[in-house]
């Protein structure tokens, strides 16, 4: 492997990227379109990097790789400690992927454009550091450093009622977030080390788990969102610019999901057990209730926020599930709803820039005028619903089958969400792209643009490639899936297997030898 | 005794001391207005008594009849006491000149308070914690008021000194049941005794302990003695209140640090209650009642509150980790909120001082650095990474946490979301809010340079956290025998 210390070029080159956009100089108009094409180049560069786990990647294994680690607050162990599984590598590449389609897709924000720029680059650090950190301290403040960027961002270039937005985003996640620390800070006293890797190995007591899984998942819950934490969702959706939609959706809510998967399920295995069938309930809730409820939006970007929520409830069902199926799937929804997601945030964007409204009755009949888009409409419109040969498909189905393993009923109930999804998605879609283009406003707008279809094809490419060929993706995340999964099973099967049977068995043979 | 007569861990008093007087004679003889070459002189001083208190050594000095003490932690509090003090003096300059109350006896005034701070800190004994405390708060009262044309300047000198005066006599009359109730007012000699006691403390040296806590719980401003902080805050000439809200509370903190831990360290199952029931207090009312404030002023000592009700939560822990804790907490708070300050010297609109929230509206289009520089400030206090304040918090909870302190953590925590609001208010009214007429341009280079250096220090201070924590893991050490 090579030398050069990958993740932290990856992680650290967008702040480089933004300080040299905050030393440009000259007239206004120059700066933004030198911020702009900076922005880019940066992000293509991470990106084209970021390729190098990709390929550098050993997918045989669950061990940690490129791992880097230095002394940052010697004496009580925390370190600058960076590294990817197959776990957190596919969150990297989703992120470095989705980025420089953002700044693409914000090529025409006219409003203060440096810092608009600086704020994505920012942002794309502190996502790419929670993904590859490994000492919870260091994953800690990469975690909440994204609220920052993102407060910032919504508040600034957001919608009509973005202050409210960016409030209640903001302090809903930074409230599950502090119990986290405390919760963090309590296991480093249990264990005397802040290091991800040992203490996913560290057994903890089971009533201390019990205590420490509420308080992470406190945390993950709001940034995922479960249902019924999810409501700052949809206001954060709704009011952030497309681009901050996307990033939103497509990387900020894997980071709940990343989380339970890397320390819910591994480090507090009993306790997950415990709390699954609440899991499953608000997760069931999340996935019939968040359906319902998007089928009755008026607004397009608020539908998609409550579809959000639906498909993140069918993750939370699978990492649950505790069986290789269920967790993969969760892997795979979540980065195929990364890129599907983040391409429907899009694509309302692209509607939104020409007619300023996100109304769905404002329009109708639009594949008369831009037949390109309604193309790619309709592909993100079915890999949502999950039709097979999308990604889309591939996480429903994994998902559906590590449930239905664990809890028929579950899977059945659940189930109900993929019908309810094709619902509200294909009624969003007839309603928008086809009927009768009545409407005046709507019969001169332009089809898509160059610039939009470079950011499109990634995207479209992108669902495609993972429906059919899912296998490079699961393959990547395979090794590692399957150390968890042994771990939360091998952690239950030997509790149980201690604890219930032996006692009896060994008074049954105390018996005999009196006998 | 040799070691008697060496007066090298008395330097920075000395220092202080002497060019106090000096300064004092410089100003009163001189012909024509000095306070410009006072003030420099001032500022020299500080930072000569700063540079003498970090060159001490690591050993613990015990001088002047058992009096006064130099250690570790007396030294890091030094620093940091004075350090802060000539960035306050530093940033008043300019303004106390277009304000018209540009007197010599400004700068004097503050290398006394500078004094008694140092003299607070290295105290070793009953009375010669009394004496520093009163030198500090007399210079203090006179301070607030030292802008005698204005009523609210005036009116908040006169609560300050009587609810002081108040303060120092419970002080005093808890200081004297525990002087009756061990025999001493030394230290060392308390801690015998009461070490001596084994479990339960004497009934009359709880009551002194409650006593001289309150005292100290109004000295540092925390719930629920600290009605007199807003007022003082908003009627005191801003710069004053710069000093007030950074060195003093720091010394009040370091001297309320050492009277629990040092004397009465062998009482902490009894004073726990005490520091834990206040700072709850503290941190709910800095959290709630600064949601209302539209004056920056009194928002800021609102928020003082709070941030004392955090460092408390150190120091309930009452152990090492917890005094670490509560003085990089301080040492942090002192920085950023010097640089707030820095920012609320710079609303001066055609020449006038503004001072309400609103002014602020849309801060980030007129004067993105400036806006900049108090965001920085304001993600920090509210306590969010990778700014500085995250690391005080982190530091302060850990050790809540290692002691078993869950309720007072968890309390903490939440009140910190309710306080991170009020910062992000002051963060959405900068940056989302349209613009207000913009401020006029900062020329000065005092608060220039304090707030380019505390906002560096804010946004930075993750990359190399080691040299602060370690100097405090020591000083926290030193009170523990270390």
């Amino acid at each position: 492997m090579n030398d050069w210390p990958l993740l932290s070029l990856v992680t650290f080159l967008p702040l480089a990227g933004a300080a040299f956009i905050l030393v440009l100089n000259g007239a206004e108009e120059a700066v933004a379109r030198n911020a702009r094409w900076a922005a880019l180049w940066t992000s293509i560069v991470v990106f084209v990097l970021s390729l190098g786990i990709w390929f550098g990647f050993d997918r045989s294994s669950a061990e940690m790789q490129f791992v880097e680690r230095h002394a940052w607050i010697p004496g009580y162990g925390i370190g600058y400690h960076v590294g990817v599984d197959g776990i957190s590598a596919p969150f990297v590449l989703l992120s470095t992927f989705l980025t420089p389609l953002c700044i693409l897709a914000s090529w025409h924000v006219e409003k203060r454009v440096r810092e608009y720029m600086v704020a994505f680059l920012v942002l794309e650090t502190f996502m790419v550091g929670t993904f590859v950190a490994l000492d919870i301290v260091l994953f800690y403040v990469f975690f909440e450093a994204v609220l920052i960027p993102m407060f910032l961002i919504i508040g600034v270039w957001g919608g009509a009622r973005r202050v409210y937005s960016a409030f209640k985003f903001f302090l809903y996640t930074l409230l599950g977030s502090v119990l986290m620390l405390i919760a963090m800070l309590a296991m480093y006293w249990q264990t005397e080390t802040t290091n991800i890797v040992e203490l996913m190995d560290y057994d903890f007591p089971p009533q201390m788990q019990m205590w420490l899984w509420l308080a992470f998942f406190a945390s993950f819950a709001v940034k995922m969102p479960m249902w019924p934490v999810h409501t700052w969702l949809p206001d954060a959706h709704v009011e952030a610019p497309t681009a901050g939609s996307v990033i939103l959706a497509g990387v900020l809510l894997k980071m709940g999901g990343y989380g339970m998967i890397r320390f819910s399920l591994p480090m507090f295995p009993d306790a997950s057990e415990y709390f699954t069938p609440l899991v499953f309930a608000l997760s069931i809730v999340a996935v019939i209730y968040t359906s319902l409820v998007a089928l009755v939006q008026e607004d397009m970007k608020k539908l998609i926020a409550y579809s959000s929520v639906a498909h993140m409830g069918f993750v939370t069902l699978g990492l649950f599930a505790g069986n290789r199926q269920g967790v993969e799937g969760a892997m795979f929804q979540m980065l195929s709803h990364g890129v599907v997601s983040g391409a429907l945030f899009l694509c309302v964007g692209v509607i939104y820039d020409r007619l300023h409204t996100r109304e769905i009755a404002r329009y109708g009949g639009l594949v008369h005028r831009m037949p390109a888009y309604a193309a790619v409409f309709m592909v993100f419109t079915m890999a949502s619903v999950g039709l097979p040969g999308t990604s889309g498909f591939v996480g429903e189905f994994l998902v559906l089958t590590g449930t239905f393993q664990a809890s028929t009923w579950a899977a059945a109930l659940a189930s109900t969400g993929v019908i309810l999804g094709a619902a509200y998605m294909l009624y969003l879609y007839r309603r928008v792209v086809f009927g009768k283009l009545v409407k005046d406003d709507l019969k001169d707008m332009p089809d898509l643009d160059w610039r939009e279809k470079i950011v499109f094809a990634p995207l479209v490419i992108a669902t495609l490639w993972m429906g059919i060929q899912p296998k490079p993706v699961l393959d990547m995340m395979g090794p590692t899936v399957q150390a968890v999964v042994d771990r939360y099973e091998g952690e239950r099967g030997y509790r149980n297997h201690a604890t219930v049977p032996a006692p009896a068995a060994q008074a049954a043979l105390r018996t005999e030898v009196s006998r | 005794m040799i070691a008697d007569f060496a007066l090298a861990p008395l330097l920075p008093e000395l220092i202080l001391a002497l060019s106090g007087m000096a300064l004092l004679m410089l100003g009163a003889f001189s012909s024509g207005d000095a306070t410009r070459t006072v003030s420099g002189f001032a500022v020299a001083a500080l930072l000569a008594a700063a540079a003498a208190a970090a060159t001490q050594s690591d050993m613990r000095v015990v001088l002047m009849s058992g009096t006064f003490v130099s250690d570790p932690f007396s030294s890091f509090a030094k620093v940091a006491i004075l350090l802060a003090s000539a960035a306050a003096l530093l940033m008043s300059l300019d303004y106390n000149e277009r304000e018209g109350f540009a007197r010599f006896e400004y700068p004097v005034l503050m290398v006394f308070a500078a004094l008694g701070m140092t003299m607070m800190v290295s105290a070793n004994d009953l009375i010669s914690l009394y004496l520093g405390l009163e030198l500090q708060s007399l210079s203090l009262y006179v301070l607030a008021a030292i802008r005698r044309d204005s009523a609210r300047a005036t009116e908040a000198g006169l609560k300050y000194f009587v609810l002081g005066a108040l303060s120092s006599g419970l002080l005093l009359y808890g200081a004297s049941l525990i002087y009756g109730f061990s025999g001493s007012t030394n230290f060392e000699t308390i801690a015998g005794v009461m070490v001596d006691h084994g479990g339960g403390a004497p009934v009359g040296v709880v009551f002194g302990i409650v006593f001289v806590a309150a005292a100290l719980a109004f000295k540092v401003s925390a719930a629920p003695f600290h009605m007199w902080t807003p007022d003082v805050y908003e009627g005191a000439p801003t710069p004053v209140t710069a000093f007030f809200a950074a060195a003093p509370k720091l010394a009040a903190m370091a001297l309320l640090v050492r009277v629990l831990v040092e004397p009465l360290g062998a009482l902490v199952a009894d004073w726990r209650q005490i520091v834990v029931f206040v700072a709850i207090a503290s941190m709910a009312i800095g959290a709630f009642a600064a949601i209302a404030q539209t004056s920056i002023k009194r928002l800021m000592a609102y928020s003082s509150i709070g941030h004392v009700g955090y460092a408390l939560v150190g120091l309930a822990a009452g152990d090492e980790t917890g005094v670490r804790g509560v003085l990089v907490y301080m040492a942090i708070y002192v920085v950023m909120n010097l640089g707030a300050f820095a920012v609320i010297l710079s609303m001066k609109r055609q020449g006038r001082m503004v001072e309400t929230i609103g002014d602020l509206a849309g801060l980030s289009r007129s004067q993105p650095l400036l806006a900049a520089g108090l965001a920085v400030a304001m993600f920090s206090m509210a306590g969010i990474p990778p700014l500085a304040g995250f690391f005080g918090k982190f530091y302060v909870f850990m050790a809540a946490v290692s002691a078993g302190l869950y309720p007072l953590a968890v309390i903490g925590v939440v009140a910190s979301v309710i306080g991170a609001f009020y910062y992000l208010r002051i963060v959405k009214i900068m940056y989302f809010d349209e613009p207000a007429p913009a401020f006029d341009p900062v020329t000065e280079p005092g608060q220039a340079g304090v707030l380019g250096v505390s906002t560096a220090f804010t946004l930075l201070f993750f990359l190399w956290p080691v040299p602060l924590v370690d100097a405090a893991a020591k000083a926290a050490a030193a009170l523990f025998g270390g």
